[in-house]
């Protein structure tokens, strides 16, 4: 039971780790009609500058904000030179120049930082366990995640839901053109969430540096499932990233888990941990399949798409 | 209308692969014949990805799933004849095989059963739903392939030799490079055929408008849903090949970014023209093999070369070569 709620705090904590990664993704397809696969590439970067500046001035604070402005402005870049050209075109297009981003930004690190994957400490102030239940300690750092990620979760709903600029981003993904007829300078608004999902998953990386390793390809790992979390929850719907997100990330780490040991009740030992492995990390995908099967649309999609 | 270069330049193109054996015989380079057997065969599924994407409009981040699922089939009915355990174990007289005649047309049938099941579910979604639900059943058949300890794993399993065939030696680079180029032309004739034939106005009207399409009449599921099984089933006609090209099978066949190199192909050599993802695949090897001898961080300068293909070279290379001003 103990070592079940463990479990669960982990997917939480993987959950909103997913969300800061969704939170950018779902809005910047929901607004701008933009599949961009070069998402995971800003959350490798955030995890690279964060490790280097951790390395250098030993605060891991500062490293995190680092890893979320060089996220950012790498965001900023990418927008203003390439991504505003693809707004308006298809899917294919999208898909193809940023798998050409994704090569270019794991090359260019592979470049600077070297082949070797790196490894980031937790902060002294962070580390630790603390006993949420009697008899069981937790890390502070992944609950300090958690709770980071919830509280972000928290921002980002006021944000959209009670702010003069949520209200545009909202109208945005209900209709577009008619965000632009009513004299909005739809150029900046759409740089502006640009950058901001940029930001988060820049911050995502940073704060993943500590449980994950930093490496290459990174970046495409996470994205997949992030992928996964927006189609779940339904895309352009903050709600819905945050839904999905927490719900991919408790299926797959209970799933990695428990599901060999389950399989342990119908077959031999051996052959329950290679089976258990490879369904634990085909479950995300039946669930994405599952739920568009059952509801093309996704759990809780925004509304007006 | 007879110089038309719609017309004499995939002539051409067959003509310079059948060429590349004796090119390599001149030149004393007998790794020629092996990357052009890679080329041949990455343009048989680029040109079966053409087919749903370019003429379908139904763009598959998935189709390296059949590459692997056509390759595995080699790879197991040969794992099992090595071996010689049979197939399953409640079976025993089910044993696996080495002959090309049962091999390939097995792995025909499994690749494309498996897309006719992929297809009915993903083609039910849209656009980016269809992307990633495409995606999503590749990433399934990778990690199941990454399960089965049984054929390697994550590590994949090596083959002993080529599938055989009556009267061919598979194991000569040269025969093995003309029957896939046999294979290739053959496969590029049957698709120029369908996409020409009512089959493929059909599928590019509903690509165009759907509505319309059905209001005529058309099961438009139905066509897309053929397409992609077409298309399923000779990217795994191509997995069949490579896994006998490399005599190796591992799960990096059926990697998202293979997927997307196989989409990179089109693309590069031009979208909806069947002939145009042969051109791209031959770019994107050459590519790969000229600027990796150069430099081993070729990757930064294809990114870029890629983006800028997408932002203003959209017709690709086979696009560019028979393009012709209009009036």
């Amino acid at each position: 039971m103990l070592l079940f709620l463990e479990q669960l705090l982990n997917g939480l904590q993987f959950g909103v780790m997913l969300f800061l990664l969704a939170a950018g993704l779902t809005l910047i397809f929901g607004i701008m009609g933009l599949i961009n696969l070069a998402h995971g590439s800003l959350y490798m970067v955030g995890a690279f500058v964060c490790a280097t500046v951790v390395a250098y001035t030993g605060s891991f604070l500062l490293a995190v904000v680092a890893g979320a402005a060089a996220a950012g402005l790498a965001g900023l870049v990418i927008e203003s030179t390439i991504m505003r050209r693809l707004y308006d075109r298809g899917h294919l297009d999208q898909v193809l120049a940023t798998f050409g981003l994704i090569l270019f930004f794991n090359e260019a690190v592979r470049m600077i930082w070297g082949p070797r994957p790196l490894n980031v400490d937790i902060p002294t102030w962070l580390s630790g366990s603390v006993e949420l239940f009697p008899g069981g300690g937790y890390p502070v750092y992944r609950l300090a995640i958690i709770v980071i990620g919830l509280a972000i979760a928290l921002a980002m709903w006021w944000l959209v839901q009670r702010t003069r600029l949520g209200m545009l981003i909202r109208a945005g993904a209900a209709d577009r053109e008619m965000v632009a007829a009513l004299g909005v300078d739809t150029r900046v608004l759409f740089a502006g969430v640009f950058v901001l999902g940029a930001m988060l998953a820049g911050l995502g990386g940073a704060l993943a540096g500590p449980i994950f390793t930093v490496g290459v390809g990174m970046g495409e790992n996470i994205l997949i499932l992030t992928f996964v979390v927006i189609v779940v929850g339904g895309i352009g719907s903050i709600r819905g990233a945050l839904v999905g997100a927490l719900l991919v990330g408790v299926v797959d780490t209970l799933g990695r888990a428990y599901l060999p040991t389950l399989l342990r009740w119908v077959t031999d030992p051996a052959s329950a941990d290679g089976i258990g492995a490879g369904l634990a990390s085909m479950l995300v995908y039946i669930l994405m399949a599952a739920v568009l099967i059952w509801r093309p649309r996704g759990l809780l999609p925004a509304h007006g798409h | 209308m007879d110089i038309e270069p719609r017309r004499w330049l995939p002539l051409i193109g067959l003509a310079a692969l059948a060429a590349v054996p004796l090119i390599a015989a001149l030149t004393d380079d007998p790794y020629l014949v092996t990357i052009f057997t890679r080329v041949v065969i990455l343009a048989l599924a680029a040109a079966s990805l053409d087919f749903i994407l370019g003429y379908g409009a139904m763009v598959s981040l998935g189709h390296a799933a059949f590459l692997g699922i056509g390759a595995y089939t080699v790879g197991i009915l040969a794992h099992h004849h090595q071996s010689g355990a049979p197939l399953l174990e409640a079976v025993p007289w089910l044993t696996g095989t080495n002959a090309a005649l049962i091999s390939l047309p097995l792995a025909i049938a499994v690749a494309a059963l498996c897309a006719l099941l992929i297809g009915a579910l993903s083609l039910r979604t849209r656009a980016l739903h269809f992307i990633m639900i495409t995606l999503a059943f590749a990433q399934m058949f990778f990690f199941l392939f990454i399960a089965m300890a049984r054929y390697g794993g994550g590590d994949g399993m090596v083959m002993w030799q080529r599938n055989t065939l009556p009267l061919i030696n598979t194991g000569d680079s040269v025969q093995f490079y003309y029957l896939c180029l046999a294979f290739l032309a053959g496969s590029v004739f049957l698709l120029r055929r369908i996409v020409a034939a009512r089959f493929g106005r059909v599928l590019r009207g509903a690509a165009e408008n759907e509505r319309r399409m059905a209001a005529l009449g058309f099961p438009v599921f139905r066509y897309r849903l053929a397409a992609f099984t077409l298309a399923g089933a000779i990217g795994g006609l191509a997995g069949a090949l490579m896994a006998n090209l490399e005599t190796f099978v591992s799960p990096s066949l059926l990697h998202w970014s293979q997927s997307g190199e196989l989409m990179v192909m089109v693309i590069l050599g031009g979208l909806g023209s069947i002939y145009g993802p042969v051109l791209g695949a031959t770019l994107f090897i050459m590519l790969e093999e000229t600027l990796a001898a150069w430099t081993e961080h070729w990757m930064i300068i294809l990114g870029p070369i890629l983006i800028l293909v997408v932002l203003y070279a959209r017709r690709g290379l086979f696009g560019w070569l028979t393009w012709r001003r209009h009036g």
